[in-house]
């Protein structure tokens, strides 16, 4: 099929672009370590309560500054047993698992966001490198209170 | 030159009983979306115990779902008739009994919506269950776009048994293929809604397996977005040409795009599910590979659509590098909303490229920027083109004239819409980015600082979906106007043709069964190995919720 001469370089800019963007994404996620949240861990939903680390949520330390925080999503919070207090300069690793219904996890200002579905647990880490409020919110409609689920997350000097 | 041929008038009439649904959708869909923004930004507090979130529902639904595929449909029947002739006997009648069947899943669903008992939004994600008939709704729904669709086919195929020509007109082509690409879509949310959704929501079984039925519907819910801008393809590449009086840029590369979006357009759907647990990143990055691919039809079509252009405005003298688009016909309606609606899927598409791009959609995943996202791809370029189409098409259809003071209200419009989507959809993309979530009623989180701070985006998002409500009031006029009160006359149906200078198409573009071979391939290979693991490695099931 004929092709204009113009149409040619167009197309090839056009695909040489989109191959530029694939290998920069391509490696910052594979050779650097930023894949997107997609954890295989899975459990019973009904059973949430009854299942480690869930049975116990809240924040545990786990090393120099650094942190596990296990949260509980359920319409329309996120369960903890800790207020959530953060040195400044800690990393925390977010494990959450929802008990009901499909709920979203993300902290604006920061990179943090993920999708919690029933019988998976996914996770995410993040530094948070200043002291300030910030907020965790759920970003996928899970019912009549979707707007309410919210919980302050501090992070102090 | 005028084009003499008329849409047949029973044709014209089935296309029209598509036209009006349409139309009634958006301004439903319209009073919902108005309501919504007021909410949003803590404007008002909806009377009489209807929630924000089953107004969502409906505007999504109507919009979405009911509006596009009304029109496709009547637009296409309309197309093939002017191209091809009158429908045949047989497709004409599968196609009034589409009509039928999908009317009737419309309005059980609707009226679930309205009883509150399918507040699930139109994604319907599990396990918020809601009524049975709220799914068998949408099911008799697709079933009926399925007719739709066989009609179509059958009448391509009876008309090509008929002349004996290897090569169908544009036009029909383009509506079959994109049919095709309608059929393999849908598969997907079928199977999920027929084997998952109906015995749950039923009481049969007791769990859905979530990850699964979330899969599905995304097999199915990026297809459904070039569902919708194909038929502003065809507009673009068949329509313009011969409003603008220039000619086709290129048969072959036209419908070699439209074998590409069939192609790519469908084994994509795990760039909406980048941030989900259960799906490996390998699989998730493959996806992502292929949804670039998409692209390149579409900077094809960018390329035909300003050569014609260019020609056109060239061969009526235009003088210097861009001249020629000056000498565009910009007070055309029938160009003008069209064009207006190319120019927004500019910065539309490249915000596309970056929601599927990998890991950073983390920063944009279920945002408003999203929402912004689609209210400039579907709700502005797709929108406006559907609007600039039935401009000439209802008029043609119920033989009338599209006037010249029709004309200026018509061009008040898409300049009204413009506007409106600058503010709404500019501050939901600014407001993502801040971090406010999409889908989400007026809230502060307790007067936290950071929901504080996207107040006054909000409120533009209010103003924006304000004008956008005035722009969709004259609309409504204007259609009204062309359908029952307009000069009677002849309008024309504009198909435009193929330039001299381009090649003779070759056949194999119209070798189905090649196509829907690669394909299927395709889809086996970017969905078997993860989807056996979310059945072999599923969690037990959820039951239903109701939350509402």
């Amino acid at each position: 099929m004929h092709m204009h001469k113009l149409e040619r370089l167009w197309l090839m800019i056009g695909s040489g672009a989109l191959i530029l963007f694939l290998l920069v994404i391509g490696v910052n996620a594979f050779a650097m370590g930023h894949t997107p949240p997609s954890d295989s861990e899975i459990l019973d939903p009904t059973q949430v309560d009854l299942t480690a680390p869930f049975d116990d949520p809240g924040l545990k330390k786990i090393g120099e500054n650094e942190y596990e925080l296990v949260l509980v999503a359920q319409a329309f919070t996120f369960q903890s047993n800790d207020e959530i207090k953060i040195p400044e300069g800690a990393t925390v690793h977010f494990k959450v698992t929802s008990k009901d219904v499909v709920h979203g996890f993300q902290i604006p200002k920061t990179n943090v966001n993920m999708m919690i579905t029933p019988g998976h647990i996914n996770t995410i880490t993040h530094t948070f490198d200043e002291a300030g409020q910030f907020l965790i919110l759920c970003n996928e409609y899970c019912g009549v209170g979707h707007q309410a689920m919210g919980v302050p997350l501090e992070v102090i000097k | 030159m005028k084009n003499e041929l008329v849409v047949d008038r029973h044709d014209a009439k089935l296309s029209m009983a598509h036209l009006y649904i349409a139309f009634a959708a958006v301004l439903l869909g319209g009073i919902a979306g108005l309501l919504q923004t007021l909410v949003r930004s803590g404007t008002i507090q909806l009377p009489a115990g209807i929630g924000y979130y089953q107004l969502l529902t409906a505007h999504g639904i109507l919009l979405a779902l009911v509006f596009t595929t009304y029109f496709i449909i009547g637009f296409f029947y309309a197309g093939m008739s002017r191209t091809m002739g009158k429908f045949y006997d047989q497709p004409y009648r599968m196609g009034w009994l589409g009509y039928i069947v999908m009317t009737i899943g419309t309005a059980l669903t609707t009226v679930m919506v309205l009883l509150n008992e399918g507040t699930v939004l139109y994604t319907f994600y599990a396990p918020l269950k809601a009524s049975p008939w709220f799914y068998i709704g949408l099911t008799l729904f697709i079933v009926g776009t399925w007719l739709a669709g066989g009609a179509m086919c059958h009448q391509y195929y009876i008309w090509k048994k008929v002349t004996h020509k290897k090569i169908s007109p544009l036009f029909s082509f383009m509506a079959v293929m994109t049919m095709v690409l309608w059929f393999v879509a849908t598969i997907g949310v079928a199977a999920s809604v027929i084997f998952q959704f109906i015995p749950w929501s039923f009481g049969w079984v007791d769990e859905i397996n979530i990850l699964l039925s979330r899969t599905l519907f995304w097999y199915f819910g990026h297809p459904l977005v070039y569902f919708w801008l194909l038929p502003a393809y065809v507009c673009w590449y068949v329509i313009i040409p011969e409003i603008i009086g220039g000619k086709i840029f290129s048969d072959s590369l036209a419908r070699l795009s439209f074998v590409l979006f069939l192609l790519f357009s469908i084994p994509v759907g795990f760039h909406h599910q980048l941030l989900e647990s259960g799906i490996s990143p390998f699989w998730k990055y493959l996806q992502v590979v292929l949804t670039f691919m998409v692209i390149v039809p579409s900077l094809m079509t960018a390329f035909s659509l300003f050569a014609t252009f260019e020609i056109a405005g060239r061969k009526k003298g235009a003088k210097g590098l861009f001249g020629w688009f000056r000498a565009l016909p910009w007070k055309d309606a029938r160009f003008f909303a069209p064009m207006v609606g190319m120019l927004i899927f500019i910065p539309a598409g490249a915000g596309g490229i970056i929601n599927a791009s990998n890991q950073m959609n983390q920063i944009v995943h279920n945002t408003l920027w999203v929402t912004g996202h689609f209210h400039l791809t579907v709700a502005s370029s797709v929108a406006l083109t559907f609007f600039g189409i039935a401009y000439w098409l209802i008029p043609h259809l119920t033989g009338r004239v599209l006037t010249g003071r029709m004309h200026q209200i018509a061009n008040l419009q898409t300049i009204l819409w413009a506007i409106g989507m600058f503010f709404m959809s500019g501050a939901m993309h600014t407001v993502g980015l801040l971090g406010a979530p999409r889908r989400t009623a007026y809230t502060t989180y307790q007067d936290h600082p950071d929901a504080l701070g996207w107040i006054p985006y909000e409120v533009t998002m209010a103003v924006g979906g304000s004008i956008l409500f005035i722009a969709i009031l004259l609309l409504m006029y204007i259609i009204t106007d062309l359908a029952f009160f307009a000069p009677k006359g002849k309008e024309d149906f504009p198909i435009g043709e193929v330039a001299e200078a381009a090649e003779k198409t070759p056949v194999i573009l119209e070798n189905w069964r090649l196509w829907l071979g690669i394909a299927t391939v395709l889809i086996l290979v970017a969905y078997t190995v993860p989807v056996i693991h979310m059945i072999e490695h599923a969690p037990p099931g959820s039951p239903g919720y109701k939350f509402w």
